[in-house]
Parts: C-alpha cells; structure tokens; sequence
C-alpha cells in the first residue's frame, strides 16, 4: 500500500528512530561477535508495526465507505482487505464491481493497478536468506507493502521470519478493521455526512500523488497530464462509452507506455517511498 | 445480474498475490529492461490520477463541489503533503458547502 507514506511517514519515522536508538544502545553493551538481526524479535515486530496498525486503520476507513457504497457489507470488506492488503488495486476492484464488470477485466485492471508490487517483489528477494524455504517466502510475499516493505529493508542482513510475521499480523488486521468499520459507518451516518465522506478516498489519492511530483517534475507531468486526458476521455465519443474501469485501463496503459518511452527513469526505485523524495536517504543516514 | 462478491474477491486477491510471490518464489532475478521499470514506475501515479479525476467530481451531488473538494486537495497536498489533512480538507468542503446550500 502506499497510502501511509505521507500520513504516516512521521511515525515511522519516531519508530525507527527510537529502535534506530535501542539498537546502537544495545549493541554497545553487547560485544560485536552478536549476529545484528538477532535483536529483530517478534516482540519487536510487533512494536514497530503498532504505528503501521494505527495509520492502517484511519486510512482503510475511506476505503470502507468506497466498499460500502459498492455494495460490501462489514464481513466482505474485511475478507477483502485482509486477502488483498492494497489500496489502489482494491480501489480499482470496486470500482470493476460497481459497474458489474466480468472477471476478466476486473483480473487485468487489477494487475496493473498492483503491478508496482513487482519491482518491490524482486527488491525484497534479495534480502531473504536462501535458507528460506517456501513457506516462509509465501509469508513474505502476502505481507508485502509499502510499510513492511519499509520495516523489512530497515533489518540489518537477511529478513527475520518471526520479526516479519510479527509485524505482519500486528499491521495486517488494522487495514482489515479499518475497512469494515468504514463499511459500518457509511452505512449509519446521515446523507449529508456520507457525501462528504464520498471524496475522503480521492483526497488520499491526492496525497500519494502530489507530493512526489512536487519533487519530481516527470512525476508531476504524468500526474497532470493523467487528470486532463481523464478529463476529455469522459467526454469524447466512443471512449466515454466505456465503462470508467476499462477507461483507467486503457488510458493508464497508453501514458504509462508514453511517459516510458519518452521519459525512460534512469534508476527506477523499488518502493512509492524511494520516488522522488529524499526520506530513504535520512533513513539510511540516521 | 450482479457479479458474485466472493468470486470478486478471490480474483482480485489471487491476481495480487500472483505480483507478490512470483518474483520471491520462481523469477528471482530482477527487471533489468529499462522500459518495463521505468513503466511500472510511472503506472501508480498515473492510474490513481485517472481515478481521481473527473470521478471526485461525480462523487458529489452538485459537480461543483466535487470540483471545489478537488482544488482544496490539490492544494492541501502541495502545501502539507499531509494525508489526513488532505481527506479531512476534501471531506470538510463538501460537508460545508451542503449546509450552506
């Protein structure tokens, strides 16, 4: 997901700095021979993913209403958070399921709405021991996010199965509650509350994409470009006949495949968290 | 007929894990073609924009304040790149503008 890195960026940040801070002072007390990912407990994962839990929770709650709206009931938008864990590609899917379309649509506009995970994918596979068996790499590819992403790359050497599933099961249930809630409370709140919080989840949609194109001018060409070409795609002929997922579908394709062509990224990073923003740098430096 | 929810879910979800496992468990070795990264890079910025916009628009029953919630994000976002503030801002101005016409 790649909701929190605005919101939540701030306590990450007072997270790793305090465990950032409980490392250098364990490891002056214990001698060097000490393996680094040994302090990476579970009890540890836990801790770090509470942030991750609280900004889960506030942010899957705008996307409860959206699943309200599709037609989700509570149990539903919890099954589907808690199987999916993305915001944009759940958005996209009921986006799909509000305008009833098939299967086959709704499998392509969800690959490319999440296919970003793949480079965090081969990113996050150079980090696990090759004594790691398969098992444990299911676990880890399930629990891939933007903020576990974020824990997982923090560890010093290889990931720590126990700190991960930890981390994994603190964070996860929080984007699952986060949902369902949203779902329960769109339902009872009056009509003129629930309109408003009808463009809580295009407001979230701003946040992850301004920012980085505030820093990054070819972000924020492909950002501008993708809300006027929307804009006249829902108006001309034949193409506003289209549905608005195969509509995202179709355009998303062409401007990605523009954008690169003509603007090739030199070194494209892994993870939202890297593009366009220094953050990874004074993570790295503290 | 309505799709089957269930099935919607098991779908998507089985799509998203497929992204997720397949580089980790069976392709392990990274895209080097520069095109394909750089168009996966480009792809989440692009596909949320198009859903942003017109569709906040039609989100709300008077077009313009859609539009106005719109601007107000743009701006929050530009300004504080604050999550919540950019929700709550977008969220504020329809409430506002629906109790005051």
């Amino acid at each position: 997901m790649i909701v929190l890195q605005c919101g939540f960026r701030f306590a990450l940040h007072a997270g790793l700095k305090m465990r950032n801070f409980m490392t250098e002072t364990r490891s002056t007390f214990y001698t060097k021979k000490r393996d680094p990912g040994a302090a990476w407990t579970p009890a540890r994962g836990f801790r770090d993913a509470i942030p991750i839990f609280l900004g889960y929770f506030a942010v899957a709650f705008s996307l409860g209403i959206v699943a309200g709206n599709a037609g989700f009931n509570a149990f539903q938008g919890f099954i589907l958070s808690l199987t999916n864990l993305s915001s944009s590609g759940q958005y996209a899917g009921l986006l799909l399921y509000s305008e009833n379309a098939g299967y086959i649509e709704l499998a392509l506009m969800v690959l490319v709405a999440n296919a970003r995970y793949l480079l965090m994918s081969f990113a996050i596979s150079q980090k696990i021991s090759p004594a790691d068996g398969i098992g444990r790499r299911l676990v880890y590819a399930f629990g891939l996010t933007d903020e576990l992403f974020g824990l997982g790359i923090m560890t010093p050497g290889y990931l720590r199965f126990p700190y991960m599933l930890a981390a994994l099961c603190t964070a996860a249930p929080g984007w699952a509650l986060g949902t369902a809630f949203g779902v329960i409370v769109g339902d009872i709140l009056p009509d003129i509350f629930s309109e408003a919080m009808n463009v809580a989840i295009f407001g979230m949609f701003l946040a992850i994409v301004i920012p980085p194109g505030k820093k990054n001018r070819l972000i924020l060409a492909a950002v501008v470009s993708s809300f006027a070409v929307s804009l006249i795609c829902s108006y001309a002929p034949v193409i506003s006949g289209f549905s608005s997922g195969t509509r995202v579908l179709i355009l998303t394709l062409i401007i990605a495949s523009f954008f690169a062509f003509f603007f090739p990224v030199k070194n494209a990073p892994q993870s939202q968290k890297d593009s366009g923003s220094e953050d990874r740098k004074e993570d790295t430096a503290q | 007929m309505k799709q089957n929810i269930y099935l919607y879910i098991l779908v998507m979800f089985a799509v998203t894990y497929a992204i997720r496992v397949l580089p980790i468990t069976l392709l392990r070795k990274p895209i080097t073609n520069r095109f394909i990264r750089s168009f996966l890079y480009y792809v989440p910025y692009i596909t949320l924009s198009l859903m942003t916009f017109p569709a906040i628009v039609q989100a709300t029953s008077e077009p313009l304040y859609g539009l106005l919630a719109f601007i107000a994000g743009v701006l929050l976002a530009w300004f504080s790149g604050n999550l919540f503030l950019v929700e709550l801002g977008c969220c504020l101005v329809v409430l506002i503008l629906n109790i005051l016409f």
